[in-house]
């Protein structure tokens, strides 16, 4: 077989799913005069690789189309379901993904669609009352696995569940996609002790740098840098990454497990592919239209992006 | 009905003006929860502390104990689920006066689960020297600083914001542990809190005319709670008293008031209206209000099993409510 024909292969694949994600979060945004926006011009190539190339993920016969909100957990429900099911079959093989901020929930769900896991129609749901394609998603959101919308949670369960698959003997591993603000909490770094503490290396971070939080850039707000060196001193395995380039991303998803839990920071830019985002530059949390003029440069930048 | 905006954005910073100990503490939600004017008008009175609440809440229990007035603002579920212990020993047992404003209580977010604020209530008033308040309007937000300032000790704040309405007149404000009495009336007695109030006002007026008279009462002070009013008023009705909340039945003002009629030996019937022992999920607050019955509607069938008759009403007979759009521009933030 020709390797460098694959190659090529998958990344263009790679790059399809990330140009489809910055389209569909857009139109989406557009459609509702509001959304998570820049998270998907930072994460879109982290989230596309992990889906089409890092992760090993059992494989759907078709598409899911959301269900309607099937009533919280508890003993007398039976019929809740969790938002795994759209990764695909568990198996011990396979690996389990984790969004820790819950807020890229829209990031996730456009993936989602472009790799043929939920159906087109499914972001029409979005937000929707009695839909389980929330906002903020929550475990039986599509992609999701435990609630993770209270900051600094994520990582915890995951560590949990991936000391439950060493105990286990389980192969697949325990991918986190986090980002930089929410590493701010206290608790990120208890977890983080604790994953170095009882060497769970069978995790793999990717933390989307893109600098911003919801007041702000985050070194105005509460400075977390040098994260690389913080980390290291907590045990870490770290990598820092431009977050744009896909080999990086991909190669570092393949690394041999050392007794350490392996954080790849991927340094990002919160505007690419949509520049015009720049001009909201420091408040890029939650873009909503301020006026009919400006909701008409992103009509532009969609309509540019789909010819 | 008049609808106001940001009305705490803008009474904050009036109100602080001369009180250079008041500092305002965020983590980071500082558009979502109303304090951006502060920010830009007292920058050194504004302390960002990141998304970490743990450290945050202690944090402002040093600050108070040097003489400061620390308002630490961020959403309600921030407050007491993350920070809990902190409070309890950093802020509480000390009885030092960290006001702290809870954001999106209950239904009022459509965050989901790690967003609503359904237990809260419950959970602070179990701590000794919490004071706890709710609001339910604009007037009821204009006043809660100086009601909060005015009391020696911790206070914990269930708040309102974006575009909300006032239902009491600027000058009927919220006085601490004192309650308003919406309407009298000697079938039912109806104690309502929060957003519950004005669905309770909308029930209200429509039983009237239906030949239900019902005293309603709008309680602001959860603790300490003005018991005699109320037992009084519960004494004398013919049915009881309803308690209607947007927080679960169990640890609110439901609670509130059950052990205040048990250990006064009250013999009358208490029907609550409020979350029942569910966690709730993400959606609108119009839709969530109806799905887990905290609406008007819910009200009206409560009483309707109670009197024991069908009045027939049907929702279009109710006085509009105000709904905010999802993304109206008096909002900073999604959520």
């Amino acid at each position: 077989m020709n390797t460098k024909k694959c190659n090529i292969l998958w990344q263009d694949e790679v790059k399809r799913v990330a140009a489809g994600i910055r389209r569909r979060v857009l139109k989406h945004t557009i459609k509702n005069n509001g959304g998570y926006l820049s998270q998907a011009c930072s994460s879109a190539e982290i989230i596309s690789t992990l889906y089409t190339k890092v992760m090993n993920l059992g494989k759907l016969e078709s598409p899911l189309v959301p269900e309607q909100f099937p009533g919280v957990p508890g003993p007398n429900n039976p019929n809740y379901t969790s938002g795994a099911i759209y990764n695909g079959p568990r198996g011990p093989e396979y690996d389990r993904f984790f969004l820790s901020p819950s807020q890229y929930a829209l990031v996730v769900y456009a993936a989602l669609i472009e790799t043929g896991r939920m159906a087109a129609n499914g972001l029409d749901h979005f937000n929707k009352d009695g839909s389980v394609v929330e906002m903020i998603g929550a475990e039986h959101s599509p992609g999701m696995e435990v609630m993770s919308g209270s900051l600094g949670q994520g990582i915890s369960q995951a560590a949990g569940i991936a000391m439950a698959r060493k105990i286990k003997g389980e192969s697949g591993r325990v991918v986190l996609f986090l980002s930089d603000g929410e590493c701010q909490s206290g608790q990120f770094w208890e977890a983080l002790q604790a994953i170095s503490h009882h060497k769970l290396d069978n995790i793999l971070a990717y933390v989307d740098i893109n600098g911003y939080q919801c007041d702000g850039k985050m070194t105005s707000v509460m400075n977390i840098e040098p994260f690389d060196k913080r980390l290291e001193s907590f045990g870490a395995r770290v990598y820092r990454i431009d977050g744009h380039n896909i080999d990086a991303i991909a190669a570092l998803g393949n690394l041999k497990p050392d007794g350490r839990p392996t954080f790849i920071l991927c340094d990002t830019n919160p505007c690419k592919g949509i520049e015009i985002l720049e001009k909201r530059i420091p408040k890029l949390h939650y873009v909503r239209f301020t006026s009919s003029d400006e909701k008409t440069q992103y009509e532009n930048a969609l309509k540019a992006m789909e010819s | 009905m008049e609808i106001l905006s940001k009305v705490h954005a803008k009474n904050l910073v009036a109100w602080a003006k001369d009180k250079p100990n008041v500092y305002a503490l965020s983590a980071d939600l500082t558009g979502s929860t109303e304090i951006d004017f502060f920010r830009d008008t007292y920058p050194d009175r504004f302390l960002s502390m990141g998304i970490a609440e743990q450290n945050m809440l202690s944090f402002a229990g040093g600050l108070a104990r040097e003489g400061f007035i620390p308002l630490v603002h961020t959403f309600a579920v921030f407050i007491y689920r993350r920070a809990f212990d902190q409070i309890a020993m950093s802020v509480s047992y000390p009885n030092l006066p960290v006001k702290m404003f809870g954001f999106l209580p209950g239904v009022t977010t459509p965050g989901g689960a790690t967003h609503q604020a359904i237990e809260d209530i419950a959970v602070m008033r179990s701590l000794p020297n919490m004071t706890i308040l709710e609001c339910g309007d604009a007037t009821d937000v204009e006043s809660v600083l100086d009601v909060a300032y005015e009391v020696n000790g911790p206070v914990y704040i269930r708040m309102i914001r974006g575009e909300i309405p006032r239902l009491f007149d600027a000058t009927d404000r919220m006085c601490f542990n004192k309650i308003r009495t919406v309407s009298h009336g000697k079938d039912l007695v109806l104690l309502s809190t929060g957003i519950c109030t004005e669905e309770a006002m909308r029930a209200v007026k429509v039983l009237e005319s239906h030949g239900v008279s019902i005293h309603h009462m709008h309680i602001t002070t959860l603790k300490p709670f003005g018991v005699e009013e109320v037992l009084d008023a519960i004494a004398a009705s013919k049915y009881g008293v309803i308690t209607m909340e947007n927080h679960s039945i169990i640890g609110g003002l439901g609670s509130i008031v059950a052990e205040c009629m048990a250990e006064a030996g009250l013999g009358k019937k208490l029907s609550r209206i409020g979350l029942m022992d569910t966690y709730v999920h993400g959606a609108s607050r119009q839709y969530l209000m109806k799905e887990y019955g905290i609406d008007a509607m819910a009200l009206i069938s409560r009483i309707e099993s109670i009197v024991g008759a069908k009045f027939g009403i049907d929702e279009t007979e109710l006085p509009k409510i105000h709904i905010t759009p999802v993304h109206s521009d008096s909002k900073a933030e999604a959520l």
